[in-house]
């Protein structure tokens, strides 16, 4: 299982084993992750999974659908070119590693 | 404090308390065997196998113990009493409280015509209601049997769309003559309902039931007054739900189809908040608002948990609600109620498209249909008070973000 660090609001670094398949807003939410509500459960309608992904790994991802796009361009805390939805983004085994950094607020 | 209720509401107010400084015992009191979880994909992710039973994880147990916060599944409380501030479990244990949350949802209305309580006849609410319907849709398939929806509301669509996915043959009766009659805008309604239908649902209008025919025990057909007979290997009961109000009714506390709560999620009972889907909201024109809808819960919740710390967080934001049916997501920003004028923004034919409800000129309730930016947009406008006109609305060259700036 990948290992994906989360960087909560308070600067403290979370690290989780997720199994593939879950995303990531799925694997903060179970464990409690401080700073990443995911009111909508997953379905890309509330942008309260928002994070900040290292920018030097941005291209593995797959890129944000249109709808993704809409809602991050209003997110609650600021809109950088790292800026993605947590629940769009599926854990698989080339993201061991990764880190994403959680804003100040998601609403 | 104790919190009776371990779903989104529940969860929040636990949460909120520790985020507001809260150091004493809290006991989260659930009555599923389940620990915390997202509701909104058992209709949707969940139904169509998409994601496993842990990826609907709210909180894991050990997420909340880290929390310092107790939770205790499983367990049903009979009775609460404001005097002593005590609530007592149907095991007969007593817990005392300094602060009491109620966060006991609803339950889904069930059908009162003969035969209702056939094998195979589910309402879809919880993790449990969302297995069982799955055992039913994996029998459906295997013999062939189509699925029948009462109720062509959200989570009856929800179902249908699921089911239709999943490869079933799909019938929706609906008592009205038009889809989500009480929330849509007509021509909204008859979208969808083309949507359905180009899908492969069949739509009956008009349908009133009178019975609900089984064999061996499970539902083999529903019966309508016309003498029509709809063959069903499943039946799914989407008409409505009813809050769980009857504890704190039992315990004096007001309730009117729902626990009666201020802004402030403050019931008539000092030191008893509620929050979610078991609340009636009582507006500054005195009447009541009963909403079903996660915003609703978190919302209700943070409220909830300040004014158990004596602190008033007044909740009283443009509600929005969701619905994902196939490819289409449908967002809605405020109550559309008493609409007198409709006015679309984009096309219908596309696919991508808004409905912005007016009441005598007033912006007050906008639908997007994947148009998440008019839906975002359309929450700040609300929000702010701002409307505009509909001639604004309609010329979709016209920057309707630009009036949020003026």
């Amino acid at each position: 299982m990948p290992n994906i660090t989360y960087i909560e609001p308070s600067g403290q670094a979370v690290t989780l084993s997720l199994p593939t398949g879950w995303n990531l807003m799925q694997g903060a939410t179970a464990n409690g992750v401080d700073g990443i509500l995911g009111e909508c459960g997953g379905s890309c309608a509330c942008a309260t999974c928002h994070c900040y992904v290292e920018a030097s790994r941005l291209g593995e991802l797959s890129p944000p659908s249109e709808g993704e796009l809409a809602m991050l361009a209003n997110v609650a805390s600021e809109r950088r070119p790292n800026s993605r939805l947590a629940c769009q983004i599926k854990v698989s085994d080339a993201l061991e590693g990764l880190v994403i950094t959680l804003p100040p607020t998601q609403e | 404090m104790v919190i009776i209720g371990a779903g989104q509401a529940g969860v929040q107010v636990a949460e909120s308390l520790r985020v507001g400084g809260y150091t004493d015992a809290i006991t989260l009191l659930g009555d599923e065997p389940h620990p915390p979880y997202h509701r909104p994909p058992l209709s949707k992710a969940w139904l169509a196998g998409e994601i496993d039973a842990a990826q609907l994880t709210l909180r894991a147990p050990e997420a909340l113990a880290r929390k310092n916060i107790t939770l205790r599944t499983g367990v049903k409380v009979s009775a609460i009493d404001t005097a002593s501030r005590t609530v007592t479990l149907s095991d007969g244990g007593i817990l005392a409280y300094d602060g009491l949350a109620l966060a006991t949802g609803a339950t889904p209305r069930a059908l009162a015509v003969p035969g209702a309580n056939a094998d195979g006849v589910l309402a879809l609410r919880s993790r449990d209601d969302a297995g069982a319907i799955v055992r039913h849709m994996h029998r459906c398939a295997e013999k062939g049997l189509p699925v029948l929806v009462i109720g062509g509301g959200f989570i009856g669509l929800e179902v249908a769309a699921t089911a239709r996915k999943r490869g079933l043959a799909v019938t929706v009766l609906e008592a009205a003559p038009r889809l989500l009659g009480r929330v849509l805008a007509p021509l909204l309604s008859d979208w969808y309902a083309k949507l359905h239908t180009d899908h492969g649902v069949g739509i009956v209008f008009n349908a009133q039931l009178s019975a609900i025919d089984s064999m061996n025990g499970h539902v083999t057909a529903v019966v309508t007054s016309d003498g029509r007979r709809f063959p069903a290997g499943l039946v799914i009961v989407g008409i409505g739900v009813t809050a769980n109000d009857s504890l704190a009714r039992a315990a004096g506390i007001d309730c009117d189809h729902g626990i009666i709560v201020d802004a402030c999620a403050r019931t008539s009972v000092s030191g008893v908040v509620a929050a979610g889907d078991c609340t009636a909201r009582r507006l500054p024109d005195g009447s009541l608002l009963r909403l079903e809808s996660v915003q609703n819960a978190t919302e209700q919740g943070r409220s909830a948990a300040a004014a158990l710390l004596d602190q008033e967080r007044s909740f009283d934001a443009t509600p929005w609600f969701w619905s994902d049916q196939y490819d289409k997501k449908l967002q809605m920003a405020g109550l559309s109620a008493g609409a007198d004028r409709w006015v679309v923004r984009g096309t219908l034919e596309a696919g991508t498209f808004s409905v912005f409800h007016f009441r005598s000129g007033q912006l007050i309730a906008v639908d997007s249909v994947n148009a998440s930016k008019d839906h975002l947009l359309a929450r700040k406008l609300l929000d702010a008070g701002v409307s505009p006109s509909t001639a604004q609305v309609e010329d979709t060259t016209f920057d309707l973000a630009g009036l949020l700036a003026q």
